[in-house]
Protein backbone atom coordinates (compact mmCIF):
# COMPACT_ATOMS: atom_id res chain seq x y z
CA UNK A 1 0.00 0.00 0.00
CA UNK A 2 3.11 2.06 0.78
CA UNK A 3 4.30 4.01 -2.23
CA UNK A 4 7.89 3.51 -1.17
CA UNK A 5 7.47 -0.34 -2.26
CA UNK A 6 7.80 1.13 -5.41
CA UNK A 7 11.22 1.04 -6.53
CA UNK A 8 11.47 4.17 -8.87
CA UNK A 9 12.43 7.37 -6.51
CA UNK A 10 13.08 9.12 -9.48
CA UNK A 11 9.83 9.07 -10.68
CA UNK A 12 8.12 9.61 -7.31
CA UNK A 13 10.17 12.84 -6.62
CA UNK A 14 8.61 14.24 -9.89
CA UNK A 15 5.19 13.04 -9.08
CA UNK A 16 5.29 13.97 -5.50
CA UNK A 17 3.24 16.85 -5.52
CA UNK A 18 0.47 15.08 -7.79
CA UNK A 19 0.26 12.49 -5.26
CA UNK A 20 -0.17 14.44 -2.52
CA UNK A 21 -3.22 15.63 -4.36
CA UNK A 22 -4.35 11.87 -5.35
CA UNK A 23 -3.94 11.08 -0.96
CA UNK A 24 -5.70 14.33 -0.34
CA UNK A 25 -8.93 13.41 -1.92
CA UNK A 26 -8.41 10.03 -0.40
CA UNK A 27 -8.79 11.35 2.63
CA UNK A 28 -11.16 13.85 2.21
CA UNK A 29 -13.31 12.16 -0.30
CA UNK A 30 -13.34 8.59 0.84
CA UNK A 31 -12.69 8.40 -3.11
CA UNK A 32 -15.66 6.80 -4.17
CA UNK A 33 -17.60 7.73 -7.25
CA UNK A 34 -21.36 7.64 -6.85
CA UNK A 35 -23.19 4.73 -8.46
CA UNK A 36 -23.74 5.52 -11.86
CA UNK A 37 -27.23 6.79 -12.60
CA UNK A 38 -29.79 3.92 -14.60
CA UNK A 39 -29.62 5.70 -17.50
CA UNK A 40 -26.88 8.23 -18.51
CA UNK A 41 -28.64 11.55 -19.25
CA UNK A 42 -28.37 12.82 -22.78
CA UNK A 43 -29.03 16.54 -22.78
CA UNK A 44 -27.02 17.15 -25.78
CA UNK A 45 -28.45 14.36 -27.79
CA UNK A 46 -29.21 16.92 -30.46
CA UNK A 47 -25.19 17.87 -31.07
CA UNK A 48 -24.26 14.69 -30.29
CA UNK A 49 -26.24 13.37 -32.83
CA UNK A 50 -24.59 16.08 -35.22
CA UNK A 51 -21.39 15.17 -33.99
CA UNK A 52 -22.08 11.19 -34.62
CA UNK A 53 -23.10 12.05 -38.09
CA UNK A 54 -19.95 14.16 -38.75
CA UNK A 55 -18.04 11.19 -37.08
CA UNK A 56 -19.33 8.68 -39.88
CA UNK A 57 -19.18 11.12 -42.48
CA UNK A 58 -15.70 11.03 -41.67
CA UNK A 59 -15.34 7.26 -40.90
CA UNK A 60 -16.61 6.80 -44.41
CA UNK A 61 -14.67 9.57 -46.75
CA UNK A 62 -11.28 9.70 -44.48
CA UNK A 63 -10.43 6.42 -41.50
CA UNK A 64 -11.90 3.65 -43.36
CA UNK A 65 -10.22 4.13 -46.81
CA UNK A 66 -6.99 5.11 -45.01
CA UNK A 67 -7.00 2.65 -42.72
CA UNK A 68 -7.90 -0.13 -45.41
CA UNK A 69 -5.04 1.41 -47.32
CA UNK A 70 -2.98 1.11 -44.29
CA UNK A 71 -4.00 -2.39 -44.15
CA UNK A 72 -3.27 -3.38 -47.58
CA UNK A 73 -0.01 -1.96 -47.71
CA UNK A 74 1.42 -2.82 -44.10
CA UNK A 75 2.01 -6.24 -43.45
CA UNK A 76 0.51 -7.98 -40.16
CA UNK A 77 3.88 -7.99 -38.02
CA UNK A 78 4.90 -4.35 -39.09
CA UNK A 79 0.91 -3.23 -38.01
CA UNK A 80 1.40 -5.49 -34.69
CA UNK A 81 4.84 -4.01 -34.10
CA UNK A 82 3.29 -0.35 -34.83
CA UNK A 83 0.56 -1.40 -32.44
CA UNK A 84 3.32 -2.51 -29.18
CA UNK A 85 4.90 0.84 -30.06
CA UNK A 86 1.91 2.96 -29.79
CA UNK A 87 1.07 0.85 -26.28
CA UNK A 88 4.85 1.21 -24.86
CA UNK A 89 4.42 5.15 -25.45
CA UNK A 90 1.40 5.29 -23.24
CA UNK A 91 3.06 3.26 -20.24
CA UNK A 92 4.55 6.30 -18.67
CA UNK A 93 0.92 7.96 -18.42
CA UNK A 94 -0.45 4.83 -17.00
CA UNK A 95 2.00 4.60 -14.57
CA UNK A 96 1.79 8.13 -13.30
CA UNK A 97 -2.34 7.26 -13.35
CA UNK A 98 -1.70 3.65 -11.26
CA UNK A 99 -0.01 6.12 -8.92
CA UNK A 100 -2.63 8.82 -8.83
CA UNK A 101 -5.56 5.91 -8.20
CA UNK A 102 -2.93 4.32 -5.24
CA UNK A 103 -2.58 1.51 -6.96
CA UNK A 104 1.33 0.59 -6.49
CA UNK A 105 0.65 -3.13 -8.15
CA UNK A 106 -0.86 -1.73 -11.25
CA UNK A 107 1.84 1.02 -11.10
CA UNK A 108 4.62 -1.69 -10.69
CA UNK A 109 3.18 -3.90 -13.81
CA UNK A 110 2.57 -0.77 -16.27
CA UNK A 111 6.73 -0.04 -15.06
CA UNK A 112 8.30 -3.58 -15.07
CA UNK A 113 6.30 -3.87 -18.75
CA UNK A 114 7.66 -0.12 -19.67
CA UNK A 115 11.07 -1.75 -18.89
CA UNK A 116 10.81 -5.14 -20.64
CA UNK A 117 9.20 -4.08 -24.02
CA UNK A 118 11.83 -0.87 -24.13
CA UNK A 119 14.64 -3.01 -23.72
CA UNK A 120 14.07 -7.01 -24.79
CA UNK A 121 10.80 -5.59 -26.88
CA UNK A 122 13.87 -3.38 -28.90
CA UNK A 123 12.08 0.17 -28.20
CA UNK A 124 8.33 -1.53 -27.51
CA UNK A 125 8.01 -2.69 -31.06
CA UNK A 126 7.96 -6.28 -29.64
CA UNK A 127 5.94 -7.66 -26.34
CA UNK A 128 7.85 -9.86 -25.32
CA UNK A 129 6.29 -8.68 -21.13
CA UNK A 130 2.96 -10.13 -22.42
CA UNK A 131 4.04 -13.41 -22.91
CA UNK A 132 5.57 -13.33 -19.59
CA UNK A 133 2.37 -12.81 -18.21
CA UNK A 134 3.28 -9.01 -17.74
CA UNK A 135 0.19 -8.10 -19.45
CA UNK A 136 -0.03 -4.31 -18.13
CA UNK A 137 -2.99 -2.28 -16.88
CA UNK A 138 -3.95 0.52 -19.10
CA UNK A 139 -5.82 3.00 -17.55
CA UNK A 140 -5.85 7.02 -18.07
CA UNK A 141 -6.91 10.52 -16.27
CA UNK A 142 -10.49 9.12 -17.22
CA UNK A 143 -10.08 6.46 -14.81
CA UNK A 144 -7.93 8.33 -12.23
CA UNK A 145 -11.33 11.18 -12.18
CA UNK A 146 -13.62 8.05 -11.41
CA UNK A 147 -11.38 6.82 -8.51
CA UNK A 148 -11.38 10.38 -7.00
CA UNK A 149 -14.83 10.27 -6.99
CA UNK A 150 -16.03 12.18 -9.98
CA UNK A 151 -19.87 10.93 -11.43
CA UNK A 152 -19.44 10.17 -14.76
CA UNK A 153 -21.84 12.89 -15.88
CA UNK A 154 -23.87 13.09 -19.16
CA UNK A 155 -23.29 11.27 -22.20
CA UNK A 156 -21.21 13.53 -25.36
CA UNK A 157 -20.00 12.44 -28.58
CA UNK A 158 -16.62 14.25 -29.59
CA UNK A 159 -15.13 15.07 -33.18
CA UNK A 160 -12.81 12.45 -34.31
CA UNK A 161 -13.05 10.57 -30.94
CA UNK A 162 -16.43 9.27 -30.80
CA UNK A 163 -18.37 7.74 -27.55
CA UNK A 164 -17.58 9.60 -24.38
CA UNK A 165 -18.77 10.70 -21.29
CA UNK A 166 -18.88 14.14 -19.11
CA UNK A 167 -15.88 12.67 -16.99
CA UNK A 168 -13.67 10.83 -19.90
CA UNK A 169 -13.61 13.67 -22.22
CA UNK A 170 -12.25 15.97 -19.59
CA UNK A 171 -9.51 12.55 -18.42
CA UNK A 172 -8.91 12.73 -22.82
CA UNK A 173 -8.26 16.56 -22.41
CA UNK A 174 -5.92 15.57 -19.37
CA UNK A 175 -4.33 12.60 -20.98
CA UNK A 176 -3.07 14.91 -24.02
CA UNK A 177 -1.96 17.38 -21.88
CA UNK A 178 -0.68 15.51 -18.85
CA UNK A 179 1.49 12.60 -20.66
CA UNK A 180 4.87 12.72 -18.94
CA UNK A 181 6.23 12.27 -22.68
CA UNK A 182 5.08 15.04 -23.42
CA UNK A 183 7.24 17.17 -21.09
CA UNK A 184 9.98 14.90 -21.88
CA UNK A 185 10.45 13.86 -25.35
CA UNK A 186 12.07 16.68 -28.17
CA UNK A 187 9.87 17.90 -30.63
CA UNK A 188 11.04 15.45 -33.51
CA UNK A 189 10.38 12.08 -31.22
CA UNK A 190 7.16 13.50 -30.37
CA UNK A 191 6.07 13.96 -33.79
CA UNK A 192 6.76 10.89 -34.07
CA UNK A 193 4.86 9.15 -31.22
CA UNK A 194 2.16 11.25 -32.95
CA UNK A 195 2.30 9.82 -36.44
CA UNK A 196 2.62 6.23 -34.37
CA UNK A 197 -0.53 6.92 -32.32
CA UNK A 198 -2.64 7.91 -35.81
CA UNK A 199 -1.24 4.63 -37.57
CA UNK A 200 -1.95 2.20 -34.65
CA UNK A 201 -5.39 3.90 -34.26
CA UNK A 202 -5.84 3.12 -38.56
CA UNK A 203 -4.16 -0.88 -37.66
CA UNK A 204 -7.37 -1.17 -35.21
CA UNK A 205 -10.10 0.40 -37.75
CA UNK A 206 -8.82 -2.23 -40.11
CA UNK A 207 -8.52 -4.59 -37.25
CA UNK A 208 -12.13 -4.73 -35.72
CA UNK A 209 -13.76 -3.31 -39.20
CA UNK A 210 -16.29 -6.38 -38.93
CA UNK A 211 -17.71 -5.26 -35.51
CA UNK A 212 -16.97 -1.19 -36.14
CA UNK A 213 -18.75 -1.25 -39.53
CA UNK A 214 -22.01 -3.50 -38.39
CA UNK A 215 -22.15 -1.37 -35.36
CA UNK A 216 -21.96 2.26 -37.97
CA UNK A 217 -23.56 1.01 -40.87
CA UNK A 218 -25.62 -1.66 -40.11
CA UNK A 219 -27.51 -0.64 -37.16
CA UNK A 220 -31.21 0.99 -37.80
CA UNK A 221 -29.87 4.02 -34.93
CA UNK A 222 -26.09 3.88 -34.86
CA UNK A 223 -26.01 6.60 -32.21
CA UNK A 224 -28.59 4.52 -29.47
CA UNK A 225 -25.88 1.50 -30.34
CA UNK A 226 -22.81 2.88 -29.78
CA UNK A 227 -24.12 5.16 -26.97
CA UNK A 228 -25.53 1.76 -25.37
CA UNK A 229 -22.28 -0.15 -26.18
CA UNK A 230 -19.62 2.39 -25.13
CA UNK A 231 -21.40 3.63 -21.54
CA UNK A 232 -22.36 0.02 -20.68
CA UNK A 233 -18.73 -1.38 -21.45
CA UNK A 234 -16.84 1.89 -20.02
CA UNK A 235 -18.77 0.73 -16.51
CA UNK A 236 -17.28 -2.31 -17.04
CA UNK A 237 -13.95 -1.50 -17.69
CA UNK A 238 -13.78 0.75 -14.31
CA UNK A 239 -15.59 -2.33 -12.31
CA UNK A 240 -18.74 -0.44 -11.47
CA UNK A 241 -21.94 -2.28 -10.64
CA UNK A 242 -25.60 0.02 -11.54
CA UNK A 243 -28.01 0.29 -9.20
CA UNK A 244 -31.39 -0.24 -10.31
CA UNK A 245 -29.87 -1.34 -14.05
CA UNK A 246 -32.55 -0.10 -16.41
CA UNK A 247 -30.44 -2.41 -19.11
CA UNK A 248 -31.53 -5.52 -16.94
CA UNK A 249 -35.15 -6.39 -17.13
CA UNK A 250 -36.41 -9.62 -15.93
CA UNK A 251 -38.04 -10.71 -19.36
CA UNK A 252 -40.24 -13.65 -17.23
CA UNK A 253 -41.20 -10.87 -14.63
CA UNK A 254 -42.52 -8.66 -17.28
CA UNK A 255 -42.16 -9.63 -20.62
CA UNK A 256 -43.61 -6.36 -22.56
CA UNK A 257 -41.83 -4.18 -20.15
CA UNK A 258 -39.99 -1.25 -20.45
CA UNK B 1 -8.12 -3.91 -2.90
CA UNK B 2 -11.46 -2.39 -2.24
CA UNK B 3 -12.68 -6.03 -4.45
CA UNK B 4 -11.01 -7.96 -1.76
CA UNK B 5 -12.61 -6.32 1.35
CA UNK B 6 -16.00 -6.09 -0.72
CA UNK B 7 -15.25 -10.15 -1.34
CA UNK B 8 -14.38 -10.68 2.26
CA UNK B 9 -17.48 -8.84 3.79
CA UNK B 10 -19.79 -11.07 1.40
CA UNK B 11 -18.01 -14.15 2.71
CA UNK B 12 -18.47 -13.19 6.45
CA UNK B 13 -22.61 -12.34 5.31
CA UNK B 14 -22.28 -15.40 3.72
CA UNK B 15 -21.00 -17.94 6.63
CA UNK B 16 -23.65 -15.89 8.96
CA UNK B 17 -26.28 -16.70 6.11
CA UNK B 18 -25.48 -20.11 6.03
CA UNK B 19 -25.78 -20.05 10.05
CA UNK B 20 -29.21 -19.28 10.06
CA UNK B 21 -30.26 -21.44 6.76
CA UNK B 22 -28.38 -24.44 7.83
CA UNK B 23 -30.87 -24.00 11.17
CA UNK B 24 -34.14 -23.64 9.15
CA UNK B 25 -35.17 -26.83 8.76
CA UNK B 26 -36.69 -28.05 5.27
CA UNK B 27 -34.96 -25.42 2.90
CA UNK B 28 -33.88 -27.07 -0.37
CA UNK B 29 -30.13 -26.43 -0.29
CA UNK B 30 -29.07 -29.35 -2.32
CA UNK B 31 -31.48 -28.54 -5.11
CA UNK B 32 -30.27 -24.64 -4.94
CA UNK B 33 -26.67 -26.00 -5.78
CA UNK B 34 -28.08 -28.72 -8.39
CA UNK B 35 -29.81 -25.90 -10.41
CA UNK B 36 -26.57 -23.86 -10.00
CA UNK B 37 -24.66 -27.17 -11.60
CA UNK B 38 -27.63 -27.59 -13.85
CA UNK B 39 -27.07 -23.82 -15.22
CA UNK B 40 -23.65 -24.45 -15.82
CA UNK B 41 -23.80 -27.67 -17.71
CA UNK B 42 -26.14 -26.01 -19.48
CA UNK B 43 -23.88 -23.43 -20.68
CA UNK B 44 -20.96 -26.04 -21.23
CA UNK B 45 -23.31 -27.82 -23.52
CA UNK B 46 -23.62 -24.76 -25.46
CA UNK B 47 -19.61 -23.85 -25.49
CA UNK B 48 -19.04 -27.05 -26.84
CA UNK B 49 -21.59 -26.87 -29.46
CA UNK B 50 -20.04 -23.70 -30.70
CA UNK B 51 -16.73 -24.48 -30.42
CA UNK B 52 -17.99 -27.74 -32.75
CA UNK B 53 -18.93 -25.38 -35.20
CA UNK B 54 -16.56 -22.94 -35.10
CA UNK B 55 -13.49 -25.34 -35.50
CA UNK B 56 -15.74 -27.04 -38.15
CA UNK B 57 -13.78 -25.45 -41.28
CA UNK B 58 -17.63 -25.50 -42.97
CA UNK B 59 -19.30 -23.02 -44.96
CA UNK B 60 -20.48 -19.36 -43.53
CA UNK B 61 -23.90 -20.31 -44.81
CA UNK B 62 -23.32 -23.67 -43.11
CA UNK B 63 -21.95 -22.10 -39.80
CA UNK B 64 -24.99 -19.78 -39.91
CA UNK B 65 -27.58 -22.12 -39.88
CA UNK B 66 -26.29 -24.44 -37.60
CA UNK B 67 -26.38 -21.06 -35.01
CA UNK B 68 -29.29 -20.63 -35.56
CA UNK B 69 -30.50 -24.40 -35.09
CA UNK B 70 -28.34 -23.71 -31.38
CA UNK B 71 -29.65 -20.64 -30.59
CA UNK B 72 -33.40 -21.86 -30.71
CA UNK B 73 -32.32 -25.34 -28.89
CA UNK B 74 -30.40 -23.62 -26.15
CA UNK B 75 -32.26 -20.14 -25.88
CA UNK B 76 -35.31 -19.07 -24.16
CA UNK B 77 -36.67 -17.25 -27.80
CA UNK B 78 -40.03 -16.56 -27.59
CA UNK B 79 -39.31 -14.65 -24.22
CA UNK B 80 -36.14 -12.78 -25.36
CA UNK B 81 -38.27 -11.88 -28.59
CA UNK B 82 -41.62 -10.50 -26.39
CA UNK B 83 -39.09 -8.75 -24.18
CA UNK B 84 -37.66 -7.32 -27.38
CA UNK B 85 -40.34 -5.71 -28.65
CA UNK B 86 -41.50 -4.25 -25.38
CA UNK B 87 -44.63 -2.46 -25.03
CA UNK B 88 -44.87 -2.50 -28.80
CA UNK B 89 -46.03 -6.38 -28.03
CA UNK B 90 -48.88 -5.21 -25.89
CA UNK B 91 -51.27 -4.75 -28.61
CA UNK B 92 -49.74 -7.06 -30.78
CA UNK B 93 -52.48 -10.50 -31.70
CA UNK B 94 -50.67 -14.30 -31.15
CA UNK B 95 -50.30 -14.09 -34.76
CA UNK B 96 -48.09 -11.11 -34.97
CA UNK B 97 -46.08 -12.54 -32.37
CA UNK B 98 -45.41 -15.28 -33.59
CA UNK B 99 -44.45 -13.64 -36.50
CA UNK B 100 -42.58 -11.88 -35.52
CA UNK B 101 -40.81 -14.69 -32.99
CA UNK B 102 -39.86 -16.25 -36.21
CA UNK B 103 -38.58 -13.50 -38.18
CA UNK B 104 -36.60 -12.22 -35.02
CA UNK B 105 -34.79 -15.56 -34.91
CA UNK B 106 -33.56 -15.58 -37.96
CA UNK B 107 -32.29 -11.92 -38.27
CA UNK B 108 -30.75 -12.52 -35.01
CA UNK B 109 -29.18 -15.80 -36.34
CA UNK B 110 -27.95 -13.82 -39.56
CA UNK B 111 -26.91 -10.67 -37.56
CA UNK B 112 -24.59 -12.61 -34.66
CA UNK B 113 -23.83 -15.21 -36.37
CA UNK B 114 -21.95 -13.38 -38.99
CA UNK B 115 -19.70 -12.16 -36.06
CA UNK B 116 -19.02 -15.33 -35.26
CA UNK B 117 -16.50 -15.72 -38.47
CA UNK B 118 -13.99 -13.61 -35.37
CA UNK B 119 -14.60 -16.64 -33.31
CA UNK B 120 -12.77 -19.19 -35.78
CA UNK B 121 -9.62 -20.30 -34.62
CA UNK B 122 -10.48 -19.25 -31.04
CA UNK B 123 -12.31 -20.96 -28.21
CA UNK B 124 -14.70 -20.28 -24.94
CA UNK B 125 -14.31 -21.70 -21.88
CA UNK B 126 -16.85 -22.17 -18.73
CA UNK B 127 -15.46 -20.54 -15.82
CA UNK B 128 -18.08 -20.21 -12.64
CA UNK B 129 -21.73 -19.87 -12.20
CA UNK B 130 -24.13 -18.29 -9.13
CA UNK B 131 -27.86 -17.56 -8.55
CA UNK B 132 -28.41 -13.79 -9.14
CA UNK B 133 -31.52 -12.37 -7.98
CA UNK B 134 -34.41 -14.91 -9.85
CA UNK B 135 -32.03 -16.10 -12.29
CA UNK B 136 -28.07 -17.97 -13.04
CA UNK B 137 -24.89 -16.15 -14.40
CA UNK B 138 -22.80 -18.73 -15.96
CA UNK B 139 -19.22 -16.91 -16.75
CA UNK B 140 -17.15 -17.79 -19.37
CA UNK B 141 -14.20 -16.66 -21.26
CA UNK B 142 -13.62 -16.06 -25.02
CA UNK B 143 -10.07 -16.50 -26.01
CA UNK B 144 -9.57 -15.23 -29.60
CA UNK B 145 -6.63 -15.62 -31.67
CA UNK B 146 -4.30 -12.52 -31.14
CA UNK B 147 -6.45 -10.91 -28.60
CA UNK B 148 -6.58 -10.41 -25.24
CA UNK B 149 -9.18 -13.09 -23.42
CA UNK B 150 -12.52 -11.42 -22.66
CA UNK B 151 -15.20 -12.05 -20.27
CA UNK B 152 -18.79 -13.53 -21.93
CA UNK B 153 -21.78 -13.77 -19.24
CA UNK B 154 -24.76 -15.97 -20.16
CA UNK B 155 -27.47 -15.50 -18.08
CA UNK B 156 -29.74 -18.56 -17.34
CA UNK B 157 -33.19 -19.22 -16.16
CA UNK B 158 -35.50 -22.53 -15.99
CA UNK B 159 -38.97 -20.23 -15.93
CA UNK B 160 -40.10 -21.35 -19.20
CA UNK B 161 -39.77 -25.04 -17.69
CA UNK B 162 -36.91 -25.62 -19.09
CA UNK B 163 -33.06 -24.38 -18.78
CA UNK B 164 -32.32 -21.73 -21.46
CA UNK B 165 -29.95 -18.94 -21.59
CA UNK B 166 -32.00 -15.52 -21.70
CA UNK B 167 -29.43 -13.09 -22.45
CA UNK B 168 -25.38 -12.79 -23.38
CA UNK B 169 -23.39 -9.61 -21.40
CA UNK B 170 -19.80 -9.52 -23.79
CA UNK B 171 -17.45 -7.17 -21.74
CA UNK B 172 -20.46 -5.88 -19.80
CA UNK B 173 -22.71 -5.03 -23.03
CA UNK B 174 -25.75 -6.60 -22.47
CA UNK B 175 -27.20 -8.18 -25.85
CA UNK B 176 -30.63 -7.71 -24.76
CA UNK B 177 -30.60 -4.24 -24.58
CA UNK B 178 -28.88 -4.22 -27.17
CA UNK B 179 -31.39 -6.12 -29.59
CA UNK B 180 -34.19 -3.94 -27.55
CA UNK B 181 -32.38 -0.70 -28.74
CA UNK B 182 -31.61 -2.11 -32.59
CA UNK B 183 -35.60 -3.49 -32.89
CA UNK B 184 -37.04 -0.13 -31.33
CA UNK B 185 -35.10 2.18 -33.61
CA UNK B 186 -36.30 -0.44 -36.56
CA UNK B 187 -39.86 -0.25 -35.62
CA UNK B 188 -39.89 3.72 -35.04
CA UNK B 189 -38.85 3.69 -38.48
CA UNK B 190 -41.86 1.37 -39.74
CA UNK B 191 -44.01 4.13 -38.03
CA UNK B 192 -45.03 1.54 -35.20
CA UNK B 193 -46.01 -0.94 -37.92
CA UNK B 194 -45.25 -4.46 -36.53
CA UNK B 195 -46.41 -6.40 -39.74
CA UNK B 196 -43.84 -3.98 -41.83
CA UNK B 197 -41.21 -4.40 -39.35
CA UNK B 198 -41.95 -8.75 -39.28
CA UNK B 199 -41.48 -7.93 -43.82
CA UNK B 200 -38.21 -6.18 -42.98
CA UNK B 201 -37.04 -8.58 -40.56
CA UNK B 202 -37.42 -11.33 -42.94
CA UNK B 203 -35.58 -9.65 -46.12
CA UNK B 204 -32.46 -8.46 -43.84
Amino acid sequence: MAFSDVPLSAVRRCLTPLISVGLMCLAVAGCSAPPPPAVTPDPYEGRNRSVHGFNKTLDQTIVRPSAFGYGGVAPGPLRSGIQNISLNLGLPSDIVNSLLQARPGAALENTVRLAVNTTIGIGGVFDPATAMGIEGEPTGYGETLHVWGMAEGNYVEIPLVGPSNDRDALGLVMDIFLDPLRFTLPTAEANASTAIQILAGLGRRYRYSDTIDSILYDSADSYAQLKLLYLQNRRFQLGQTVENDADFVDPYEDPYGQ
Amino acid sequence: MANELSRRHVLGLGVAGCGAICLAPGLPRAAWALDVGQARGLIDDVVAEINRVISSGESEAAMLTQFEALFVRYADVPVIARSVLGPAGRQASPAQIAGFTTAFQGFISRRYGRRFREFIGGRIEVGDARAVKSYYEVITTAFLQGESPFEVRFHVSDKSGRLLFFNIIIEGVNMLASARTEIGAMLDRQGGNLDALIAELQST
